[in-house]
């Protein structure tokens, strides 16, 4: 395998998170939810995901895997769903409980893997292995490419259809975009609206986790998640928050951290330059954006 | 020096096509209680805020103690001792009172020295505050008072007030009144915008009304009485032809499309907005609703066009009303969306599956063809079109989308003549088609030129007054009417 060839499946195997919380993000953003909490709802999904991955029977083959997506999609749905609620209950802003969260979810999962869920010997901070049936699929062969990614990419297929052409995106879209109109001129329930799609983010977030555990870390880690619900959000609004550009987006930060790696390994340029290469696109891309909508403001 | 406060002079603005002002003249003395009448639109904030240095007049003078000022900001005319009092409060919840009144002063902020300055103020005005309590724990006439001391805090002569008992109980009202009666004996300004009628007669000396921007009436108080008031705010002297509906077809009473018995509204402060209103309107008719703005016209609408629920009471409404609400920008359009995606709007609640994006294109090609749209194609952003083809746009779907009732609340605010004038062939065609029609103007010029039945809500309750400028107005006002 040339070395060209091995830095595309790096690149692809670290875009697979990242592109999955980014559609989790973008939905969110597009709702008007300030999903924050992807890197919790993430490690939610990781974490059960592996609790089940340790602890079906073998025999069960790739039911195993079925089994550990589902459930980290479910974790992923009700730690969304517990900021969802305390928004919609007590009015609890979500871009503080989301990043509380976050910690909750990290600190819980540090607890599992030093506790309940430490693996037999007592020495490492995290779980057994998960059972094989619960493995990921391999892509390529010889590589650790695995299925995620094909996932990743139907799932913003599928986002970027359902966005588009199905009545439930466009009320989520209307919803986000003008919620008063939503209400008055398309008799739209907001609320219920935005709570489905801030939990449907989390499910989203949450299969991110099960399909790391599955695919690439095989167990839970603490630190499993190296803070991709945070570079999700440069990822989504990168992209525009349009699902089609998120696959593009989650690729390029895919790149960079992939590179930042082999940079340091290498030559010895410091890995933080990809964080501060990331940042430098955000603030470009933000700064794009004002410069537009000055533009579009003045030429009224 | 003259006793002439502030004087307004001639002074005109539009915004765009819309004339705000149109020669609006007003002329305060020193020492007196000032009362600036008028409905909503007429142009009293903006007058206001012209005096304030927030807007700069397109024509017209502005004296200061018989010295012609132009003000660049705020900060020019607090220079020359002008104080205001917004309408929306502007401290800051959390910060404590001493905090607030400081902001914005010059120089180190000592909290000892602010602190003896208020409480000297507080006691030189008789507005009694506590400067250490935060502005988030007091009540509204508190805050009220906040914001009156920190106006006065900068050797304000002459005090603006902006509909400052909107947001007051009857007893805080009157308490501030009494104040601002209080604060004038030494020789200070008070004007104090209002469409309280009863409150400008009791506690002005002068009295000034705006209509549609101009100066209809100025005059002493106590030369004026609640009918002439009224005549000069609603533009009662003009001639009973010019009321007439279009046309009248009320004797022939068709089904009864919207009904309402008993309703009763409370809003989320407990507040009760309706009280055991019933009404019905007919299929072909046109029921005009005439109110003084906050008294509980804006929940009536709702409720006939199922956009609120209700407390108590009975509603019998078609499935879909279509509704015209008077803030198009927020409420009937999302201005980065298409038209297409607009007029999608339509039904968005109960579509399952797929959108047809075909067929909602055609249907608003129609919509723009029939209803004189100027816009390149359906696909065009709501934002770029102007505000008489975003409102044509507005009505269009909003008629289609029912076919069997509709609900209008100031459905000419902020359209040039044209547009007026094409909305409200639209509307009365849509009676003309057998639609129920609703509409709520705060112009009742408007109400009268549309509707053969009038219907007044005041404080809530619901009464039918007989279709003249008289007994509307006093009907409006909570008079008894004769």
């Amino acid at each position: 395998m040339t070395e060209t060839m091995a830095f595309v499946v790096d690149m692809l195997v670290h875009a697979t998170p990242l592109v999955i919380t980014g559609l989790a993000v973008a939905l969110a953003f597009r709702a008007g939810v300030w999903n924050i909490g992807a890197d919790g709802q993430f490690i939610a999904g990781a974490t059960a995901a592996a609790w089940v991955g340790v602890s079906v029977p073998a025999g069960i083959g790739w039911l195993a895997l079925i089994i550990a997506l589902v459930a980290g999609v479910i974790a992923g749905a009700i730690w969304a769903a517990i900021a969802a609620w305390l928004r919609s209950r007590f009015g609890v802003l979500e871009v503080i409980s989301t990043i509380m969260l976050n910690f909750i979810a990290t600190y819980g999962a540090s607890f599992l893997v030093r506790g309940p869920l430490q693996e037999p010997t007592h020495v490492y901070p995290q779980t057994s292995g998960i059972v094989s049936g619960a493995h990921m699929p391999i892509l390529l062969r010889g590589t650790r490419l695995h299925w995620g990614f094909v996932i990743a990419v139907a799932l913003a297929v599928i986002a970027w259809w359902v966005m588009k052409y199905s009545a439930t995106g466009f009320r989520v879209r209307a919803s986000g975009v003008n919620p008063f109109a939503a209400r008055s001129a398309g008799l739209i329930d907001v609320s219920r609206v935005t709570a489905f799609a801030f939990v449907a983010s989390g499910a989203i977030a949450g299969m991110a986790g099960a399909i790391e555990v599955s695919g690439v870390t095989f167990a839970l880690y603490e630190n499993i998640s190296p803070g991709y619900g945070y570079t999700a959000i440069a990822v989504a609004l990168l992209a525009g928050l349009n699902p089609l550009g998120v696959i593009g987006t989650g690729i390029l930060f895919g790149a960079l951290e992939t590179a930042a790696g082999t940079m340091q390994r290498n030559i010895g340029i410091p890995s933080t330059t990809a964080s501060v290469i990331e940042a430098i696109v955000i603030l470009a891309v933000i700064a794009v954006a004002q410069l537009r909508a000055n533009r579009v403001t003045t030429s009224a | 020096m003259s006793d002439v406060a502030l004087e307004l002079a001639s002074i005109t603005k539009r915004f765009g096509r819309l004339t705000a002002l149109d020669g609006a003249s007003l002329q305060a003395m020193r020492g007196t209680v000032h009362a600036l009448l008028g409905e909503n639109g007429a142009g009293k904030t903006t007058l206001m805020r012209i005096a304030f240095g927030m807007l700069r007049p397109d024509s017209g003078s502005i004296a200061v103690d018989g010295t012609g000022r132009s003000f660049a900001s705020p900060a020019d005319a607090i220079a020359v001792g002008i104080g205001m009092v917004h309408q929306h409060f502007t401290l800051v919840p959390a910060m404590t009172v001493a905090e607030n009144i400081a902001l914005g002063g010059r120089g180190s902020f000592r909290p000892a020295k602010i602190r003896d300055a208020i409480l000297a103020l507080s006691e030189r005005t008789g507005l009694a505050v506590d400067p250490s309590a935060r502005i988030e724990d007091l009540p509204a006439g508190a805050q009220q008072r906040v914001e009156i001391l920190k106006a006065l805090s900068r050797d304000t002569r002459i005090l603006i007030l902006d509909e400052p008992t909107a947001v007051l109980t009857p007893t805080e009202s009157r308490e501030l009144l009494q104040k601002a009666r209080e604060l004038v004996s030494n020789g200070g300004t008070a004007i104090l915008i209002t469409h309280k009628l009863r409150d400008a007669l009791e506690f002005a000396d002068d009295i000034t009304v705006l209509r549609r921007g101009s100066t209809v009436w100025s005059g002493r108080a106590s030369e004026a009485t609640e009918e002439t008031l009224v005549a000069a705010m609603l533009g009662g002297e003009r001639t009973s032809t010019e009321m007439q509906p279009v046309t009248a077809i009320a004797t022939n009473r068709n089904a009864t499309v919207l009904s309402l018995e008993n309703v009763s509204v409370r809003d989320d402060a407990g507040v009760e907005r309706l009280r055991y209103v019933t009404l019905s309107v007919h299929a072909g008719e046109i029921v005009g609703i005439a109110a003084v703005e906050g008294n509980g016209q804006r929940e009536l609408l709702r409720v006939l066009a199922g956009r609120m629920r209700v407390t108590s009471g009975d509603v019998r409404i078609p499935a879909v009303v279509g509704f015209i609400p008077e803030d198009r920008h927020r409420d009937a359009l999302i201005q980065d969306f298409s038209l297409r995606d607009n007029v999608a709007l339509l039904g968005a609640s109960t579509r399952r599956g797929v959108m047809g994006w075909a067929a909602i294109g055609r249907q608003t090609r129609e919509l723009i063809r029939d209803y004189d749209v100027r816009a390149p194609d359906e696909l065009t952003r709501a934002r770029s079109l102007s505000g008489g083809n975003q409102q044509k746009l507005v009505v269009g779907r909003e008629i289609e989308g029912s076919q069997t009732a509709l609900v209008a609340e100031n459905p000419s605010r902020g359209l040039d003549v044209q547009a007026t004038a094409a909305v409200h062939a639209r509307i009365l065609a849509a009676r003309d088609a057998g639609m129920a029609v609703v509409i709520y103007s705060s112009d009742l010029d408007e109400v009268l030129a549309l509707a053969e039945r009038v219907v007044v809500v005041h404080a809530g309750k619901v009464t039918e007054p007989s279709r003249e400028y008289e007994s509307i107005g006093r009907a409006m006002l909570g008079l008894p009417v004769s």
